[in-house]
This record gives structure tokens, sequence and C-alpha cells, in this order.
């Protein structure tokens, strides 16, 4: 029978024609059991399509295993490991028959059977398994060696206390001496998979171990190389020269071709890193990194994609690597978008007064693409680069302009969000643009635009000339608007009158009424009343509290916690590093990972020991100047478990839909947006049948690509 | 690792569902087609909800996805469904739906085969097919049962990509080197970008175990071997010391399984024993001297809201003997364009709607010529009259016996114990990766 004719076997089939067919002898003719076969395909074609009658074929499945056919026993197998968990009652009626198999001459059917009956979880099938799979852990094949040692973990995830009270482990642990490169990194992997699950067993692996394992790397097939590196994070160099043996011998599979491989060898690298004292040697291997780093690029796009997250993860880590290519990131006008977005970040994190011409440039060029979000994301980057770089802050500013003169709506709503930022890191600064900005009034129809907008108006009430107007207009749909654009009003108002008394007296009474008569929002009634107290009172004291000066804002949290960033160095290239999140947030069983302490652990140099120098010494200062801890700056929030990304996020959010940040506590608006980002991570715990919530409601809409949010 | 494949045609249908661990459930299959098939929003090819995680790929029209539980390796995911694609491609030829449904016995013996427990087994299409066999199964159990200690020591050996027993009449091996030049010009004409990724595609029909060594030009430089020049790169003042002819600057290089890593890192030789048929030597990557085989002037002037004028001169940059094939010239048009009309001193140029783009094709297009074209497109009135946002003119072009970088072929040398002699064929090709100049 020929291959390639199968698809009109993909139909809907009868049980009872089905069991026909599967039965029939074929006649005498058909000594390859082609009829049978065939009736196998249409069954295993109903099986994927969930055609769930099928289990009714039981019975006569067993009947038919036991076939002289390689082809006919491999289906059978494959619906044998599909329904056995529904009926273990039948599926013990082909226990005979695999464990027959297992004697078999052949090693390819050793191999299969025992493959097949470790994939069966029914309690009888792992109980009878045991014992044959020890004198398989030591077959004279080294196919069904290698199978052998995955069967243990299999049989471990089926029953953990079976195996534990065997001595399966400590057999598995002596397949690491084979001869054969293959079963070492199959037994390794399965170790491996063992010690995710259970935090009862340790790894360890001393020089001597690690050494004889890199020996045989190139031996391995690639996946076995990746297996071996990946086991390698769980040797602990006790001396600093055997780490730098170590990882120069391990460097050239960095230049393999499968990403796995290289990107877990830089895990490993990375990992190794911490235990080399030597800074020359630290500084040789950086430089080793960047082009590796930079190939994963030519890939396909998913894999450039997490090459691309952990490249802001490494470079949080060891700013050294990658620091002059810069270039390598620019958007192609076809890379997919969520591709697209991490090289926009990456950009922002590499963007210095040296290049900041180049990249002002390039972003500039984005923000007049097609892809709304894209374009967004860039003309924020522009804003936050002014923040970033204070040099570059009149060149920023000049391209955001350029960008406001195409009066592409989203494009001008984007920049005023960021220009309100740019006042408030410059206050008094950058006037000029006001104007700019005032022409434009008409295209803002987002909450957030308009808050912002609101907020300069207010500001900057004294040097517009036409303050009132502009904020007579906004009133008129007072009704109409948020309640985060009613806040930026009634703030706004305010300070309009306390800047210039006569332009704001009609004002203001009226705003104070609506905010606190006709709304039901606790917010902007208790905003309302307070200011209302505080103007009614002691106008000079508002004044003070109003307008008075704040501290100034910065764009440094965009950085991973020490901490954190520790742990997601250690798991480079996994999925966690695509998130950019503690293991432990989006994976809750997950086993963590630490750095273990040994005589070559550079202490000192580690970030997270770092920052706790840093938080002593400041704790000392402030106990020697006797003040309290005092202003807790909302990006200075390190308690929360959001990355510091997604914080900045949340922060520039909540700048614009809390128009005039005057000191008092967030509002529980601003609260709930920090919650719901954070949700947004993974939710956790929720059963799968739950819909996370798919649109970034504060952020613009539903840029699912990239989690992080700009 | 993985707890289970999922194939899907277009439309969401199931192909094909393989568990490999418990915690892969049937409705896992419906979580992924209701939440990333049939949701136009899922911009990313990672997904992951409550523990679960969905990786896809994208083959033609079907949807290959690995799911998993935990925090796994995801360069491994990926690299795995890139394999399966190309496992399926080198069986079946195609891995569309009609293939993967015409052969879905075949895909499931192959996953079996490929993945333990989840995780990636030998994966050589060679020693696969040894005993995964499209052929006559009678034939194919036969030879299995014989052949099989053999078949077992290949899976596992260190020689996995290569079977014992190889004979050809005549002994040859052909050697391609293809290279995609990368261009980014901005509106002013700077350079902002202009990479090469390369890549040189062997196909071997040699006797025996044959070492081979394989020799680049005489001046091979790596981008991280001289420490101090090594990061400013593509930067860096020193091009023009370094155009000295014959001489090559690799930014990085990665090579195929068969080749000793730690030879290449040593002395830089690549020495192998290559696998049967065709495959991928090795990819690199250059940021140095990129020659660039066109140069192109584009002047657009938006003459009121009504028209808008093109004036676009290419220049062929390479010898007068050679010529570039295929050469196609996308020139992007405003949205609202009502008509075009256009003259090209060579070739033929074409408004496609759909595209939005007047589109120049040059058959062939001889070394050292110059052609133009110049355009006029008529815009028809719209009531928001938003800003052109100019994309960027695009070309493609494949130009044969010529590298972007520089890279030249300049030995392979087969040694085998029987001594025999082998003819080696080297080609070169330069074709067009994202060539855009921004005007």
């Amino acid at each position: 029978m020929s291959a390639g004719q199968d698809s009109k076997l993909f139909t809907r089939g009868k049980v009872a024609e089905l069991r026909l067919e599967l039965n029939s002898s074929g006649g005498k003719k058909d000594k390859n059991f082609s009829s049978k076969k065939i009736a196998l395909k249409k069954i295993v074609a109903n099986m994927t399509m969930s055609n769930n009658d099928m289990v009714a074929l039981f019975p006569d499945i067993v009947g038919v295993m036991g076939t002289q056919s390689l082809e006919i026993k491999k289906m059978c197998f494959l619906y044998l490991v599909n329904y056995a968990r529904s009926k273990p009652e039948i599926a013990l009626k082909a226990l005979p028959i695999l464990i027959n198999d297992l004697e078999d001459s052949n090693p390819l059917m050793r191999a299969l059977a025992l493959r097949t009956l470790s994939y069966v979880h029914v309690k009888q099938y792992v109980e009878h398994t045991v014992q044959p799979l020890k004198a398989l852990l030591k077959d004279s094949d080294p196919y069904v060696r290698k199978t052998a040692a995955f069967c243990v973990a299999k049989l471990y995830d089926h029953d953990r206390h079976l195996v534990e009270a065997s001595d399966l482990i400590d057999r598995l642990n002596m397949m690491l001496r084979d001869e054969n490169p293959t079963v070492v990194s199959s037994a390794l992997a399965s170790l491996m998979d063992i010690w995710e699950r259970s935090e009862s067993i340790k790894l360890t692996i001393d020089y001597a171990n690690a050494s004889k394992i890199v020996q045989i790397l190139p031996d391995c097939s690639e996946w076995g190389q990746t297996y071996i590196l990946e086991a390698l994070t769980s040797y602990v160099p006790q001396d600093t020269s055997e780490a730098a043996l170590l990882a120069d011998r391990i460097t050239p599979r960095l230049s393999h071709t499968n990403s796995a491989v290289v990107l877990t060898c830089i895990r490993v690298l990375l990992y190794l890193m911490n235990y080399i004292e030597s800074e020359k040697t630290i500084a040789s291997l950086c430089t080793k990194l960047s082009p590796p780093l930079v190939t994963l690029l030519s890939k396909g796009p998913e894999i450039q994609y997490l090459a691309l997250r952990n490249a802001l993860l490494i470079l949080q880590r060891r700013p050294e690597v990658l620091r002059n290519d810069i270039r390598v990131f620019f958007c192609k006008y076809n890379d997919p978008i969520y591709v697209k977005a991490t090289k926009l970040e990456l950009i922002f994190m590499l963007a210095s007064e040296k290049n900041i011409k180049e990249v002002l440039t390039e972003l500039r060029e984005y923000a007049t693409e097609i892809d709304v979000h894209f374009v967004r994301k860039s003309v924020r980057a522009i804003g936050k680069l002014a923040i970033k770089i204070e040099p570059a802050a009149k060149l920023c500013i000049a391209s955001l302009l350029e960008l406001v003169a195409t009066k592409v709506s989203y494009i001008v709503q984007e920049a005023t969000v960021v220009i309100k930022n740019i006042f408030r890191k410059y206050p008094n600064q950058y006037e000029s643009i006001i104007s700019t900005l005032c022409e434009n009034l008409d295209s803002l129809d987002e909450p957030e635009a308009k808050a912002a907008m609101i907020w300069v108006i207010g500001q900057y009430a004294d040097r517009i000339e036409n303050s009132e107007v502009l904020l007579e207009d906004f009133l008129d749909g007072w009704a109409d608007e948020t309640h985060d654009v009613q806040l930026a009003l009634l703030t706004a108002t305010v300070k309009l009158f306390i800047q210039r008394p006569s332009k704001g007296q009609d004002l203001v009474p009226k705003v104070l009424k609506w905010a606190t008569e006709d709304t039901d929002n606790p917010d902007l009634r208790d905003r309302g009343y307070m200011y209302w107290r505080l103007l009614s009172s002691n106008p000079a004291a508002a004044k003070g509290i109003v307008m008075g000066e704040k501290p100034a804002i910065t764009a440094e949290s965009e950085k991973l916690d020490p901490a954190t960033l520790e742990e997601m160095c250690l798991v480079v290239g996994t999925l966690a590093t695509v998130y950019l999140k503690p293991v432990h947030t989006v994976f809750r069983s997950a086993r963590a990972r630490k750095l273990i302490d040994s005589p070559a652990l550079q202490k000192e140099r580690l970030p997270s020991w770092q920052a706790a120098q840093q938080a002593k010494l400041l704790t000392e200062q402030q106990m020697a100047s006797g003040a309290p801890q005092q202003y807790t700056n909302g990006n200075a929030n390190g308690g929360r478990n959001a990355d510091a990304l997604e914080e900045a996020d949340a922060l520039f959010a909540s700048m614009g839909g809390q128009s005039g940040n005057d000191g008092f506590a967030s509002s529980p608006t601003h609260g709930q947006h920090g919650e719901q980002s954070q949700m947004y991570i993974v939710n956790q715990g929720q059963g799968l049948g739950t819909m996370r919530p798919m649109t970034h409601a504060d952020n613009g809409g539903g840029d699912d690509g990239d989690l992080l949010s700009f | 690792m993985l707890s289970g494949i999922l194939l899907f045609n277009q439309k969401g249908e199931l192909l094909i569902l393989r568990a490999f661990r418990q915690d892969m459930r049937p409705r896992l299959a419906d979580v992924f087609r209701i939440q990333v098939i049939s949701n136009a929003q899922i911009r990313s090819p990672i997904l992951t909800l409550g523990s679960t995680t969905f990786s896809h790929i994208k083959s033609d029209n079907i949807y290959v996805v690995g799911v998993s539980k935990g925090n796994v390796n995801s360069a491994l995911v990926f690299e795995f469904l890139y394999k399966l694609v190309s496992l399926g491609k080198s069986y079946f030829g195609r891995f569309d739906e009609e293939a993967v449904k015409s052969n879905f016995v075949m895909v499931y013996e192959l996953l079996d085969e490929i993945l333990d427990f989840g995780y990636p087994q030998n994966t050589e299409t060679e020693t696969l097919k040894m005993y995964i066999t499209t052929e006559g199964a009678v034939k194919s159990e036969q030879r299995a049962l014989e052949d099989s200690s053999k078949i077992t020591m290949q899976a596992t050996g260190a020689l996995s990509w290569r079977r014992d027993n190889i004979k050809y009449r005549k002994n040859e091996a052909f050697v391609d080197v293809i290279e995609d030049v990368n261009l980014l010009v901005s509106a002013t004409g700077t350079v902002l970008r202009a990479d090469v990724n390369g890549s040189i595609e062997m196909r071997a029909y040699l006797t025996g175990t044959p070492e081979c060594k394989f020799g680049l030009n005489d001046r091979l430089t790596l981008g991280e071997t001289g420490a101090d020049t090594t990061l400013n790169g593509n930067i860096g003042g020193n091009k023009a010391s370094k155009a000295a002819a014959g001489s090559v600057t690799l930014e990085d290089v990665s090579l195929h399984q068969c080749v000793k890593l730690s030879n290449f890192t040593n002395d830089r030789t690549i020495s192998f024993i290559p696998p049967d048929g065709s495959f991928q030597l090795m990819t690199y990557r250059a940021t140095e001297n990129v020659n660039l085989p066109f140069k192109v002037h584009a002047i657009v002037n938006e003459v009121g809201r009504s028209k808008v004028e093109f004036s676009i001169a290419i220049r062929a940059n390479y010898g007068s003997k050679l010529f570039a094939t295929n050469v196609v010239v996308k020139i992007p048009t405003p949205l609202n364009t009502a008509t075009t009309t256009h003259r090209t001193s060579q070739g033929k140029a074409k408004y496609e709607p759909s595209e939005n783009a007047i589109v120049w094709k040059i058959a062939r297009f001889t070394g050292q010529s110059e052609f133009v074209l110049s355009a006029e497109a008529e815009l028809s009135a719209m009531t928001n009259q938003k800003a052109w946002s100019r994309p960027p003119l695009s070309m493609q072009f494949s130009l044969l016996m010529f590298t972007s970088s520089g890279l030249l072929v300049r030995y392979l040398k087969v040694f085998e114990k029987s001594n025999y002699s082998s003819v080696k064929w080297v080609r070169y090709m330069t074709r067009a990766g994202s060539y855009e100049i921004r005007f």
C-alpha cells in the first residue's frame, strides 16, 4: 500500500462498520493485512477528531494487537496510549502482549514496547514496568538504554512514591557512566526532569563529572547537547579557575546552528561568570556572547523574538554585551509586530548620547508606519528618551514636534501624553512648544491625551494667553468625560484660579459644584471638597500645596529588580524570559533556581548584593540624619511583583489618568490599573476556561504580542 | 518538556494530536483553537494560560503547536517545531494540510520516534529514513528487523547523520554559497544598515566515510578574534584598511552538527564528515565591507495634493560580465492613487493597485549599467487628508557568481581511506534579503 493517499480516510466513521472491517480477514490474498491497516487508519483518524465512540472498539483493538506487523502494532499502541485511561480494565488485557515484546530480539521492538508501556497511566502498567525496566537499563543496545533512561522519568511522573521506593533513580544515576553519549545525555535529561518536580531530590555535579560530560558534548546530537548544557547549571564551581576552564571549554558551542544549544550555552556562561574572579576573563567571555545573539536574528521570527527578549535581560546583567550593536536591532519593514515591539525596547535601552541622532531618525520612521500600536510605542519611546538622556531632550522634542505636524490624530495624542511627562521632568523649560500643542486641541479625543493636555493648561495657566478659554472649551463637555479627565479638569481649574484669580473666578465655583454635587465618583467628590476647603480657609496655603514644587520624574525604573535579574539569568532561553517575570509568578509549581554559594562565588559583584549594600548605606545615612524614610516615589515601589518595565508603564499610564498628582495618595482607580496590568501576565490558578482580559484597557487596546507594554 | 504536539489546519480543524505526558488533555486543543486561531488579536507566537503554554509556528497553511507545562526551554521547543516541519518536508515534499492528512499515520509514527516523554530524540532525516519509510510495508519491516541493531547504533551514535556503506560510482560534491544582502538606506542617502546573511549549502554524493576540509578566503577574520576592534565592528572607522582584496570579515558563523567545532575554534578549519545528500554546512553574517550590488537614487516629489512624481535611477555596481536576473523594484504609491503614467529605459513597469505600488521588472540587468524610471501618480481627492507614510522602496534580484561579503571558497578537500578522486563544484549567488531604500 502506498503512502500519501490517506486523506480520504480522514472522515467520521461508524463503530459497527469499522469493527467489521477490522476483524475481516481480507481473504487469502491479503497477506499484508491491508484491510486491517485501512480500518486502523480510519480509527486513528477518528481518534484525532475526538470521535469518542471509538473507545467501544477497544476489545477489538486488543485482539488485533498480536498481529505480526509492525505497522499494525504501532497503530494499536497509539490507540492504547490514547484510551487506556478511560477503560483501564480492557487496557489490562494488552499488558501481557507488551510485556512479552519487552523481550523481543529486535531492539527497536523492545524500545517501542517499553516506550508505549510507560505512556499508559494505569496502576498495573506502572507496577509491571518497574522490574523489566531494571534489566532494560542495562540492555546491550544503546537505543534501548536511552529509552529506558527516559522511562524512569515517565514512571516518576505516574507514581513518584513507587519510583522513590525502588532503586531506579540510583540505577539511572549509574547510567551517567555509560559509554554511549546519547545514553548519558538521556539519563541527564531524565534526572533533570525528576529534579524539576521534586524538592526531595538533589542534583549535584562535581568538577570531575562536569568535565566528563563536557567532553562528550561534541558526540551528542543537538538535543543531547542542550540537555547536557542545561544540567551544567547544577554544577557549583568551588574554585574560580575551574569555572573559567569550563567556560572556555563550552564556548565552541556558541557556533552551533541550533539556537537551543546556543542560548543554553549562553545561559551556562552567564552562570559561570558569577564564579569567575578575573575581570579580564569575564570581559573576554562577554565579547563572545554578542555575535551569536545577533546571529539568532537571522533565524525564524519566533527564535528572533526569544533572542531579543533574552538580549533585554542579558543587557541588564552584562551591559558590555551588545553595547555597540544598536543598528542590528533596527526594525525591518516586514518583521512581525512582536519582533518589532521588542526591538523597540532594545533600541530604547541601548540608546545613548552618542547614538541618539541615529536612533531618533529611526524612531521617527517607525512613527509613520501603519500599525497603530507600534506607532504609539515609537512616539512614546521618543518621549521617554527625552527623559532618559538629558542632553538629547532638545532633539527628542524637535522630533516630537515634527510628528505633531503630521496631524495624524493618534500620533498627536500620543505625543501630547509624552510631552506632558517631559514638562514634569524639565519644569519651566521648552515652554515654546505649548503653542504647538494648543493648535491641535481639536484632534484630542482620547481621555489620556485630553487629561495630559488639560494638565499642561493648568500647570502653565499664567503663561498661556487664553488659558481660561481653552479650559472652558473642555469644561463644556464635562458631563460626558471620563473620571480621569474630570479629575484633570478639576485640578486645572483650581490651578488657573490660583495663578490668575480674575480669569478663574467664574469657573472655579461652577466646577467645584459639579465635582461635589453632580457626581457619584468618590475620588472626584473628595478632591472637590478638599480644594473647596483649602481655597476657602487658606488661599495662601492652597497656592503652596497646589502649585508647589514636585520632584522631577525619572526614566530609571525600566530595569528588573536585582534579585529577579539574577534569577532570570539562570533560566536564559526559557519561557519565563519571554515574559521577563520571575519564574514563580508565571509558573507557580516551577522549582526555584538560585545561585548556590561557594568559595568561588563573587558575591560582592552580584546585583542583589550591591543593591542590598546600597539600601543599607541609605538607611544608615537616614539614621544618621535622624529622618525617617521620606518620600517614596511611585516608581521606587520595589515591593510589587510586577516587573519594573511594566511598573514604569503603569506609572506612566497612571500619570495620564491622575491629572494633578499633587501629592495625594493614589486613588482607587489608579490602584486598579496596577492590578489589572498584573493580572495580564498570566492568570494563575484559574481554570483554563476562564479568559484573561484580552485588551489592555487603559493602555490603548489589545497589544497582545508584547506582554510588557511600553 | 513538551506535553503534546498539535497540528491544525487554517480553519482550526485538528489534524494531529499526540500527547506525551498525562497533563496533555484533548480539551487543550479547543483552548488553542479559541484563544489563538479564532482570535484575531493574538500577535505573539507564545501564549501562556495558567501553567500551560502554547508555542506555535505556521507552515504553509497549518499551525504546528507545542504544548508545555512549566518553564520549559523555549528555544528547544521552537527549534523542534522547525525541525518537525523540515522533517515533514523531506518526507512528504511539503508539510501542509494536504500532506499531513495524506500521511497522518506516518506523522504519528514519526512523532512517536522523535519525541519521548516530550524530549526531542534523534531527528536526523537520514537515520529516520532507515526505519520509518514511505515505501512498501513488508520490505521496511524486514529490513528493520535485519538491520535493527545497526539502526540503533546509528540513532544513538556520534555519527547519527550518516549511514554506513554509502556508495557512488561518481563522487561529487556541490557547494552553493548563497547570500541574502540586506540594505536600508535613509531618505538622505546614508546607509543605515547593510549586512549579509549567508549560507553554504552542500550536496555531497561521496562514497564511504569521507573526511572533508573546507577552506574559505585566506584572510578570514571573525568578529570576535580581534579583541580590541571587535565591538565597534560595523561602525568602526577601520573599514578602508580592511577592504583589501581577498579578505573577508564574518561577524559570526554557525555550523552544522557535523562540523568539529573545537577544530574551528582553534585554527578556523572547517572539517567534517558530511551527511549524505544535501544539507546546510554553515550560515554566517557579515556587516563589514558589504558590496552592494545596486545603488538606488530615488527622487519623489509630492506636487500639491493631487500628484506625486517619481524619478528612480538604479545602477549596477558589479562587473560588466555579470548580470542579475529577475530584478523587481517595488515603488510604493499613496493609497489614493487613481492612475499612473510611467516611462522606463529598460524593463516593464506596471501599477499594481492591490499592492499600492508601481512594480518595475527587469529581466536581465547587466553589470555597470544604469536604468531609469520616471513616473507620475495622479491622486484622487480624499475627504480626510492623511499624510502619506512613504513606505520604503524595495528591490528583489538574484545575481550569480557574486558574493556581497566577498566570501570565496578556496578549497574543498575530501579524504577517504579508499582514496578516490572526487569532483567539486562551487556556485555563488547573491539575492536581495530586505533591500530597502527610504525616500
